[in-house]
């Protein structure tokens, strides 16, 4: 009955769940972790991600993932956009806490509506060759349905990882979420770096996109059931760490897969979010936070 | 002379009074009152999970609205809907309904769609005792036991046992006969009212239950849940789940090849056509409850018009293209508000009741007639089971054959490939 080789199975899921949760939450690690921008609407992002992905595949069939990775360029640019509006209206005053808070969960209502009014409220689905199958080691099944987004989630992952930690940009907005005046000082203009920043966090919503539509259905209201979850990743994993979001998010579903499997379902959430809570008691500033 | 001029002004007065009730007496009189609409009032889903059927269902309601419009109106009046999308969130209906009746002063009411959205609304109902047309409650008036209230899905008198009863009496009827049963669901109202109905059945039917969990609705993947239910080596596997969980469910089953014999039951939301046909050929062998297909013995009267009707309008909305699931019914419970209220001549609520709950109505969806808590007095949830399902074709699920109808007996269309085959 719960053999060993159904609670391997179970940690086994969980990760690749995990992996799929850090990619949606690799976003926020960025916006809100390191720029300190409290972006609700990154999950409503990630849905109109896959809707994007959804239409271009009926058009063109091309393999969902692909498509998300051609969207990361449109993404990318909208991102920009949306913070010069967000620093232009908010945080150039100072009133970004609160009121920034506000302006995002208006766009993450506008994003919502505009997706019900283009696509209705039924569930969209994809059919890729691979969907419905799974790979066998042994006794452990891994579908290809999440497989393939945790290997593209990783590649993600460490691309990021590197990005930030190699390259000047990639410091600069690891700096400019550390001290910002001393960014100035170093010639580095703080609001275009915080604008790259955040077109990548948003370009990585596309990405996330293509997997959410790989993995199950969505609908344009979707995004409200992952607020909870990835905000707690990106907390649990200590804000602003790209490894500890990994980590986190791995964590998470790791732990929701093993009670989903050996307590029942109904468990799976309350324990994942306890263990949060209990890491934030022992360890505030999160897993790997500073 | 004063005495004169004012008898005079008297007069005048008296004949300008008499003059000004004349000329005001129109807008006094019933046949004015007649040019007023009759509003029937109701919040429906029209965002949120349960949406495309929802939007669907509208669509079909105002279809209703118009054929009745265009034939003259209900007693001489033309009908109005007004509504509010309750979001698929519960927490909105008794707001919905307390402003339709104090604000908007609807004549008549109607539910919504789904257990979830009909429950919160008894309350109300029960307080101002005003009939309410259910569409689609799974047992929703069980712990209220109102009279007023009748509901037009045809799960029958006893909902939660004869929604699954089919299901249960095909395992059984097979050789040998199966010994285990799994049964798993969503955490939500209608799931749980399901499960609680195939628990009794399992247990009617003398078969041991191995599983018995629900999992939350938010859940992204459902492969833990089909390897503990594998682990436990069922023979039957009951599932009670809502669109985006039932095709998790179908992926997760394919993907870790599940080994049950029968599969299947509670399964909403396949039955809608973008599921159907996304899903494609890992439906093949599920047997599932379904309520009107296109299959010969179900050809009831004014469906097919309603249907293609229907279907040039919903192209457009971005809703089931096919409409065969919620639509015909949501235009049924409207028929039979319609048909009472000509009958009675009134728009009295008692007296609408009282003729609802003793006449049997012609509508697109056969013959209707209710019996107890307002349930249909004869239950009519078909199990059918996919049969030669392929991939990525809308057009095969418009003819006969792809849903074989197994159950109840007199509505059989096809037969059962027993055990469920990969």
């Amino acid at each position: 009955m719960f053999t060993a080789d159904l609670l391997l199975n179970a940690v086994v899921a969980g990760v690749l769940l995990g992996g799929f949760y850090a990619a949606v939450s690799i976003g926020l690690t960025i916006s809100f972790g390191q720029l300190d921008v409290v972006n609700i609407a990154h999950p409503a992002f990630v849905v109109a991600g896959s809707f994007c992905v959804f239409v271009l595949n009926e058009r063109f069939g091309l393999d969902p993932i692909l498509l998300g990775l051609f969207l990361t360029l449109p993404f990318f640019l909208a991102g920009i956009g949306l913070y010069r509006v967000y620093f232009t209206c908010f945080e150039r005053h100072g009133e970004e806490s609160l009121r920034g808070l506000a302006f995002f969960f208006g766009v993450m209502f506008i994003v919502e509506v505009l997706l019900i009014m283009s696509f209705g409220v039924d569930y969209r689905l994809v059919d890729t060759g691979y969907i419905g199958q799974s790979i066998k080691l042994g006794f452990i099944g891994l579908p290809y349905r999440l497989l393939v987004p945790f290997v593209v989630s990783a590649v993600v992952t460490v691309g990021l990882y590197l990005y930030l930690s190699r390259t000047f940009t990639g410091r600069a907005i690891l700096a400019v979420s550390q001290d910002r005046l001393a960014l100035r000082l170093m010639g580095a203009n703080p609001i275009s770096i915080k604008q790259i920043a955040f077109g990548l966090a948003v370009a990585t919503a596309a990405i996330a996109g293509a997997m959410l539509i790989v993995i199950g259905p969505v609908e344009p209201s979707l995004g409200r059931l992952y607020i909870g979850r990835v905000f707690a990743i990106v907390v649990l994993g200590g804000m602003g760490s790209i490894g500890g979001t990994f980590v986190a998010a791995l964590i998470l579903g790791i732990v929701e897969s093993v009670v989903g499997t050996m307590f029942g379902p109904s468990w799976a959430p309350a324990v994942a979010f306890g263990f949060l809570l209990l890491t934030l008691a022992v360890r505030p500033s999160g897993l790997f936070g500073r | 002379m004063r005495h004169v001029f004012r008898r005079q002004r008297r007069l005048l007065l008296l004949g300008g009074v008499l003059a000004a009730a004349m000329l005001s007496a129109p807008l006094l009189t019933p046949s004015a009152r007649a040019a007023e609409p009759i509003k029937i009032g109701f919040g429906m889903a029209l965002t949120g999970g349960l949406a495309g059927a929802g939007k669907a269902a509208l669509i079909a309601m105002e279809i209703w609205r118009d054929d009745v419009n265009a034939a003259g109106g209900l007693l001489g009046r033309q009908v109005e809907l007004v509504y509010y999308d309750d979001q698929t969130n519960p927490s909105t209906v008794p707001g919905i309904y307390t402003k339709l009746m104090n604000v908007d002063k609807v004549d008549l009411v109607v539910s919504g769609y789904g257990t979830n959205l009909i429950a919160p609304a008894m309350p109300i109902m029960m307080s101002r005792k005003k009939l309410f047309m259910g569409l689609f409650g799974l047992a929703a008036n069980e712990q209220f036991g109102y009279s007023n209230y009748f509901q037009i899905m045809p799960a029958g008198p006893e909902p939660k046992t004869d929604w699954s009863l089919g299901f249960f009496q095909i395992a059984m009827e097979q050789n040998p006969k199966p010994k285990t049963v799994a049964l798993v669901g969503a955490d939500a109202e209608f799931a749980r009212n399901a499960l609680d109905g195939a628990r009794e059945n399992a247990k009617a039917a003398g078969l041991e239950i191995v599983y018995d969990n629900t999992y939350p609705p938010a859940t992204t993947d459902y492969t833990p849940v089909v390897r503990a239910i594998q682990a436990t080596g069922p023979d039957v596997v009951f599932i009670a789940s809502y669109p985006p969980d039932s095709a998790g469910m179908v992926r997760a089953i394919n993907e870790v090849g599940l080994k049950a014999k029968l599969l299947g039951g509670g399964m909403v939301g396949l039955q809608y056509a973008s599921l159907m046909t996304k899903l494609g050929p890992m439906l093949n062998g599920i047997v599932n409850y379904d309520f009107w297909v296109p299959a010969p013995t179900l050809n009831f009267q004014g469906v097919n018009e309603f249907l293609a009707k229907y279907q040039a309008k919903a192209a457009d909305a971005g809703v089931d293209p096919l409409g065969y699931y919620l639509p015909p019914y949501a235009y049924a419970y409207l028929q039979v508000l319609g048909q009472a209220v000509n009958a009675v001549g009134n728009l009295d609520d008692q007296k609408l009741a009282d003729y609802i709950r003793a006449n049997e109505f012609d509508t697109v969806v056969g013959k209707v007639r209710f019996g107890k808590n307002g349930e249909w007095a004869k239950t009519r949830v078909l199990q059918v089971q996919y049969q030669g399902v392929k991939s990525d074709d809308l057009e095969q699920f418009t003819k006969h054959g792809t849903r074989a109808v197994l159950y109840p007996k007199e509505w059989k269309y096809g037969d059962l490939i027993y055990p469920y085959a990969q």
